[in-house]
């Protein structure tokens, strides 16, 4: 028998099998982790922009809560506070909310008090601040006690605080899911590279004999490995990709929940899945390749 | 016998598997560049035990062993592949990749090398149609004949032209026509500088040869030089 072999066409083959039937389990566990990872560097992206989005919505103001003193109506007290806190260098401006305002804010504890004229009920003053060079709560504190107005200050730092806390939590809870997730990945294309020297002993075997160092050995697995990862990387970015675009087209503009607001910028954290996961099988098969290749000879 | 006129140098080697006894003990012999030896001996003598030692493929428990002028007794992770790639090997089991072609596992040492395809395929045609696998360089080793892989393994283990050759019953699948021309492959070759070592069974090619042999018996090398006229 004779079969046609152009040499002038010939291409060196892979020395390792072009393709393993347990590769495709492998492809399914990488690419379930590139999901994951994904979601969650999307998630930690949407739970970023949404501490920023309150945090910036309570940063420009302030709060002042005007108790009126003996023989001062409680309106004639917000004016005043509302004049002496207007000329306080870092506010753009000062005003006394009217009565109403500040019924409504008691109406869920007390009801409708409204009717009530001789209930101390406290006014308020709403501050705006200067955007660039915001007046601080001891300087508006200061402005107030010198026109002899009995006011405490809110300029909610203690949510700001707060907010910023908690957007540092999950981003750092979403770098360390990621981490652990990476983690994951390496331990099973570590797993994997263990299986496919022991499966390969005979092309590992040949090509010592014939003069190959480790490290040439080595690397025909990591680039395998980085192969297969780089591909399940794909198509767990392509899944994530597809949830987080049908998640924002769900959800609207403030994405599926007002605390996940899901922007299609959000989608090209997707992008480097591929080439991380590639990385991450690379630097774990080569790891685990070279010390078992050194143990066959 | 200086250093410059040995390629392989045994001093004092023995060699034995784990805690068992020495399958080879206390051999003390060199080879010198260019020479053709084969090594006889009945079956378990240690033929396959001392080619092993010589490709770096096992080491002596006892002993000193020289190549190429180096001590290689402990050779390190990194000289081994140095020195296995100026050593050519066909080994009893033969040791194809099954899912190579023929061309890929003839071409297989000159690829680990680093030479280029377009440098040296025209050159593993031509030593595959030598070996007569010219109508089946594309086909797997599963669909050769026993000969025929045999044939393929000489081919792999001559492709780059080794400075060592060495040969474990590498006629021991073919027919008696195929065994002399391949052991005339072997003498061109160690007529270009290459040593060639043959360890095998087949006292007729070896009495027909005329040329040195080693025998082994009981862990124990014999030289024997080489008698009467080379009639192949």
């Amino acid at each position: 028998m004779s079969e046609a072999f152009d040499v002038t066409r010939w291409r060196p083959a892979p020395f390792l099998p072009e393709r393993e039937t347990r590769e495709g389990s492998l492809i399914f566990v990488v690419a379930v982790l590139c999901f994951l990872a994904c979601l969650t560097a999307m998630g930690v992206l949407a739970a970023d922009r949404a501490a920023r989005g309150w945090t910036s919505q309570i940063t420009g103001a302030a709060t002042v809560i005007v108790r009126p003193r003996g023989g001062e109506t409680p309106d004639a007290a917000a004016a005043r506070a509302a004049e002496a806190l207007a000329g306080v260098p870092g506010v753009s401006e000062a005003r006394a909310l009217e009565p109403k305002k500040a019924y409504d804010l008691i109406r869920p504890w007390l009801g409708d008090v409204s009717d009530l004229e001789d209930l101390p009920v406290p006014r308020l003053v709403d501050v705006t601040l200067d955007a660039r060079h915001p007046a601080d709560a001891k300087a508006l504190d200061r402005a107030l006690r010198a026109q002899g107005v009995d006011a405490a200050v809110d300029d909610h730092s203690v949510w700001i605080k707060d907010i910023r806390r908690a957007g540092g939590v999950v981003r750092g809870l979403g770098v360390g899911v990621f981490l652990l997730i990476a983690a994951a990945a390496g331990a099973v294309i570590a797993f994997a590279t263990r299986a496919g020297l022991a499966a390969r002993r005979d092309v590992v075997e040949v090509l010592h004999l014939a003069g190959a160092e480790d490290s040439y050995i080595a690397r025909l697995f990591q680039a395998r490995f980085a192969k297969v990862a780089g591909l399940a990387g794909l198509l767990g970015a392509a899944g994530a990709g597809v949830l987080g675009a049908a998640l924002r087209l769900a959800g609207g503009g403030e994405g599926l929940t007002p605390a996940l607001p899901i922007a299609w910028s959000d989608l090209l954290a997707v992008l480097p899945c591929p080439l991380v996961a590639a990385l991450v099988a690379a630097a774990a098969a080569q790891f685990t390749a070279v010390r078992l290749i050194r143990d066959m000879q | 016998m200086n250093s410059a006129d040995e390629v392989v140098r045994f001093e004092d080697v023995s060699m034995r598997y784990g805690r068992g006894r020495d399958v080879l003990s206390d051999l003390n012999f060199t080879l010198a560049p260019g020479s053709f030896h084969f090594i006889t001996g009945p079956s378990g003598a240690g033929k396959s035990s001392l080619l092993k030692l010589i490709y770096l493929a096992a080491q002596p428990s006892k002993g000193r062993i020289r190549l190429f002028g180096q001590d290689v007794s402990h050779a390190t992770h990194m000289l081994r592949p140095r020195l296995r790639r100026r050593i050519g090997v066909v080994f009893q089991d033969l040791l194809l990749l099954r899912h190579l072609s023929a061309f890929d596992n003839a071409a297989l040492p000159l690829r680990i090398a680093g030479r280029k395809p377009a440098d040296y395929r025209n050159d593993v045609a031509e030593l595959l149609s030598w070996v007569g696998l010219g109508e089946r360089m594309g086909a797997m080793p599963a669909t050769l004949a026993g000969g025929e892989q045999q044939r393929l393994a000489i081919a792999r283990a001559v492709v780059n032209r080794p400075e060592i050759l060495l040969a474990d019953e590498p006629t021991g699948n073919v027919d008696h026509d195929m065994a002399v021309r391949i052991f005339r492959l072997f003498v061109e070759l160690n007529r270009l500088g290459t040593t060639v070592i043959i360890a095998t069974h087949d006292q007729d090619l070896v009495a027909r040869s005329g040329r040195a042999v080693l025998h082994l018996e009981n862990g124990r090398i014999e030289t024997r030089p080489a008698t009467g006229r080379a009639m192949l």
